[in-house]
């Protein structure tokens, strides 16, 4: 526990350089956790004192977030991402052998304070895994070798800085690419077009490009811009969500790695279009290995006039700011992400009132995905032709991919709307393929029987993910690993999801276990019906699908997990008696020396 | 925007006036949606999900969805009745609800709401959550093992005492009501029993003390009456037993 006098005066150090300002209360414990490997109860109190918010909403923000701790992790913090893709590679194994050699359990730092390892949700690294996070970045490719030399870096103090850079080197794996990422906009491009355009005109345009939203719903973008245009108020906020957690999903950390010019761009763009002078990127945790590389990039926008107070040598005023996550996957639902920038819990608020017409600071806000901003620039630079000249009626322009799993070529593809998933796998080296997971955990597990299907959001939509499973995976394991996800990701608002995802994850993992019997699978059925229904928001209304995919698919895969097949008692009398019967033994033993 | 209007719950034409929820126009017209995380004083919740209904075809919360003209609204049909049955299940399975000795039996709208859809066991797998009960205060008690989060106690000490005593922390099934004290202890709070948060609670987590059995069992009130009878959404000050 540091000293409370020294502590006071980081403290007030590091909220003055959030200027005292409750809604950067996320910003601020994440700094202290960087600070002290742990948020202490007295910063607790100082913060709350300090900000004038209530000490328990400080705990309760602190006890929401993955990456904030009451009790101390150690100084070098380890965190395995544990996506299916990254234990199909063997990152279990890593981990386990780390622990070994550093002699601790997961979860628990060592009594030397030393290091912590532990297990995390997925860290967008499915194309370059088995993935960690060590104190907050990014470490890929992880193997033996590199577990065995960690586990010597971390014993011998060596310092982050001195490890072997490119253990830190992340690879874009850009596949294929079509007219999105091969277009080459000079920076300014596409503000000049709609400046020279018009507001007005420049949203007609983006209403004739038919473009939808690419963070999953699919919402016509210009029909969002205009609603919060027309909403009553003066202030207005462009929100750009690059929280990208869904498992499997990575084309937005290529998008803001390469494409991180067209993404301010395109959020200036909503800017001028709505009227919002103020813009955030809410950047999940995971990538905070990005940030110096995004604050570069708007601080030379700046520079050059396409950012800041005069954008463009105009009156006219944008300017974005970059707020961090801390492990939260709910944080990507819409309305959650504006309650983490507020400096809150990450719960999804009651809607209506939508974002546009009531988001953050309770002001009309836009909120788009990456790939959404990037289009929308693309497009006002372009013209709406060029972006529809691709794609379905319904789904114009290009998907964007991110395919991990068993593929002999992980990474980005680019595709036009309504390419089939055969093609798809073809393209990306995948044989013998038994499943695949598109649109992430919260997406679909489809077999063969689905693969003429087009992705489309008419016909198989998807936020990107698409993770392949071969013949000689567990299909009962995939889906364990995507209901255990939601559970951990629940934000436990609702009774519908914070008790059903628990029930789906005990009776699943009963199943995996090879311990219930068909009466299982049915209430596994039931409880996902309920839970679908009525959950609060997408989470819950997602999380049962990986469970009744599989019944509705798989279920073959799941019966044969059964104890005592379909007919089964759903109990196994002789394991049940086994204890009895050993204490009765022992009595029994005992009884006879006596 | 027309005034007024017609929509339908379970096929019977009903009247509303624009602005209204479908849990305020239902009530209006005197029929009962059960709910639990609702009550008139403040703005809708939405966490408890016994309100659930399907709204033109689609599942929504009577408590914050807004009628609108000819909306057809299905409340009692088996598809949801049943569904809001295993919603009562869940909460039930995952605290310690032990009615038999819980002083609030018989005024409790868990309780009330479970018979009331004619719910005979707890369905799924007990979860024997380990939480403390909080003595701390003289007047006051929370019996954590039966909260449901509701945040009603949150909300009425924000907004009508003014004073924020309560909170939530942690997330899922870690999810707990927090007091806001530096002990986290209620006894340390400025939390008084002349509050209004100390009369919302729908269940026996916050009770007031050497009060338990001024009202015998069996004379409580939903001993009287089904809780499907008060489909007026009656304010706190009348709501007391
Ligand atoms: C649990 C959950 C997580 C989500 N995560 C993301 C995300 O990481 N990125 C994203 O763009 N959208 C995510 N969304 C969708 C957003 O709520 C929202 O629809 C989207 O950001 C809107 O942008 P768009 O119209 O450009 O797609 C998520 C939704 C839910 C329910
Ligand atoms: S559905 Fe799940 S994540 Fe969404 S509000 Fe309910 S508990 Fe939270
Ligand atoms: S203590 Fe009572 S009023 Fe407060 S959240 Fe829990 S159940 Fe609701
Ligand atoms: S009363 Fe509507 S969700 Fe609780």
């Amino acid at each position: 526990m540091p000293q409370s006098s020294s502590l006071e005066r980081v403290l007030t150090r590091i909220s003055a350089r959030y200027r005292d300002e409750p809604y950067q209360l996320l910003q601020m414990l994440r700094a202290v956790q960087a600070s002290y490997s742990h948020v202490p109860q007295s910063a607790m109190q100082f913060l709350a004192r300090h900000l004038g918010v209530p000490l328990s909403q400080v705990q309760g923000v602190v006890e929401f977030y993955a990456f904030l701790h009451e009790t101390p992790r150690g100084r070098y913090d380890v965190r395995f991402s544990d996506n299916i893709t990254d234990q199909m590679l063997g990152s279990r194994g890593l981990c386990e052998r780390l622990c070994q050699h550093l002699e601790l359990t997961p979860g628990q730092p060592r009594a030397d304070g030393k290091v912590t390892v532990d297990y995390t949700s997925c860290t967008g690294m499915s194309d370059q895994g088995p993935a960690a996070l060590v104190n907050g970045l990014a470490v890929t490719r992880l193997d033996v070798g590199r577990i065995d030399e960690m586990a010597d870096l971390i014993d011998a103090g060596i310092a982050l800085e001195a490890w072997p850079r490119d253990w830190f080197a992340v690879r874009d794996h850009i596949r294929r690419s079509g007219p999105m990422l091969d277009l080459q906009m000079a920076p300014g491009a596409a503000l000049e077009a709609a400046v020279a355009r018009g507001a007005s005109s420049t949203l007609a345009e983006l209403a004739r490009s038919g473009l939808r939203g690419r963070g999953g719903a699919g919402y016509l973008t210009a029909h969002k811009w205009r609603f919060c245009l027309e909403a009553p108020g003066m202030e207005r906020f462009i929100v750009c969500n690059a929280d990208e957690g869904e498992p499997g999903t990575f084309k937005d950390r290529v998008l803001l790695t390469r494409y991180a010019d067209a993404l301010f761009e395109g959020m200036a763009l909503a800017g001028f279009v709505v009227g919002a002078r103020e813009g955030f990127l809410y950047l999940r945790g995971e990538y905070e290995y990005l940030l110096p590389h995004l604050e570069s990039v708007l601080e030379r926008r700046r520079e050059e006039g396409l950012l800041g107070g005069n954008l463009l040598g105009s009156r006219v005023g944008f300017d974005i700011s970059i707020h961090l996550g801390a492990g939260a996957y709910i944080c990507g639902e819409e309305s959650a992400l504006i309650e983490s920038l507020e400096g809150k819990r990450g719960q999804a608020r009651v809607r209506p009132p939508f974002p546009a017409i009531r988001g953050y600071a309770d002001k009309p806000t836009v909120v788009n995905n990456v790939q959404t901003f990037i289009q929308a620039a693309q497009i006002s630079a372009m013209g709406s032709a060029w972006f529809a000249e691709q794609g379905t009626e319904k789904s114009r322009g290009t998907v964007l991919l991110s395919i991990s799993g068993d593929v002999a070529r992980r990474g980005v593809y680019e595709y036009p709307f309504g390419v089939t998933v055969k093609e798809v796998l073809a393209d990306c080296g995948a044989g013998a393929v038994q499943a695949i997971q598109i649109g992430g955990p919260s997406g679909h597990l489809i077999g063969a029987a689905d693969f003429e299907r087009r992705i489309a959001f008419e016909d198989l939509p998807t936020t990107g993910s698409l993770m392949v499973f071969d013949w000689s995976r567990d299909v009962v394991g995939v889906v364990q690993n995507f209901s255990r996800f939601f559970q951990h990701e629940s934000c436990g608002f609702c009774t519908p999801c914070r008790v059903g995802t628990t029930v789906l994850r005990q009776l699943i993992d009963k199943v995996a276990s090879g311990h219930a019997s068909a009466a299982d699978l049915d209430e596994l059925e039931a409880c996902g019906m309920v839970t679908r229904s009525l959950s609060h928001c997408g989470l819950g209304q997602t999380a049962p699908n990986p469970v009744l995919d599989g019944l509705k698919r798989f279920r073959p895969v799941l019966e044969a997990k059964l104890l005592g097949g379909t007919d089964g008692p759903g109990f196994d009398l002789d394991a049940e008696l086994s204890e009895a019967r050993k204490i009765s033994d022992e009595s029994l033993k005992e009884g006879q020396h006596g | 925007m027309a005034e007024s209007g017609q929509f339908l719950i379970d096929g019977k034409p009903t009247p509303f006036r624009a602005g209204q929820t479908i849990m305020q126009a239902a009530a209006e017209a005197g029929h009962y949606i059960p709910h639990l995380c609702y009550r008139p004083e403040f703005p809708p919740h939405g966490s408890c999900k016994l309100c659930s209904v399907k709204a033109n075809g689609r599942f929504t919360s009577a408590c914050f969805e807004p009628v609108t003209e000819g909306m057809k609204v299905e409340s009692e049909t088996d598809e949801i009745q049943g569904y809001r049955k295993r919603v009562v299940q869940m909460l039930f399975a995952e605290g310690n609800h032990y009615c038999a000795f819980c002083e609030k039996s018989g005024n409790c709208q868990l309780q009330a709401v479970a018979y009331h859809l004619g719910m005979e066991d707890t369905h799924y797998a007990h979860q024997y959550p380990q939480r403390k009960l909080d003595a701390s205060h003289p007047d006051a008690m929370i019996d954590h093992d039966r909260c449901i989060l509701c945040e009603l106690c949150v909300r009425a000490s924000r907004d009508l005492d003014r004073k924020e005593v309560f909170g939530v922390a942690g997330r899922g099934l870690q999810a707990r009501l927090v007091v806001n004290s530096p002990s986290g202890l209620l006894g340390d709070s400025n939390f008084a029993l002349t509050d209004a948060a100390a009369h919302v609670c729908p269940v026996g987590a916050i009770l007031p003390k050497r009060q338990a059995f001024t009202t015998p069992i069996g004379m409580r009130r939903y001993d009287k009456h089904d809780i499907g009878e008060e489909s007026s959404l009656t304010p706190i000050a009348d709501k007391g037993e």
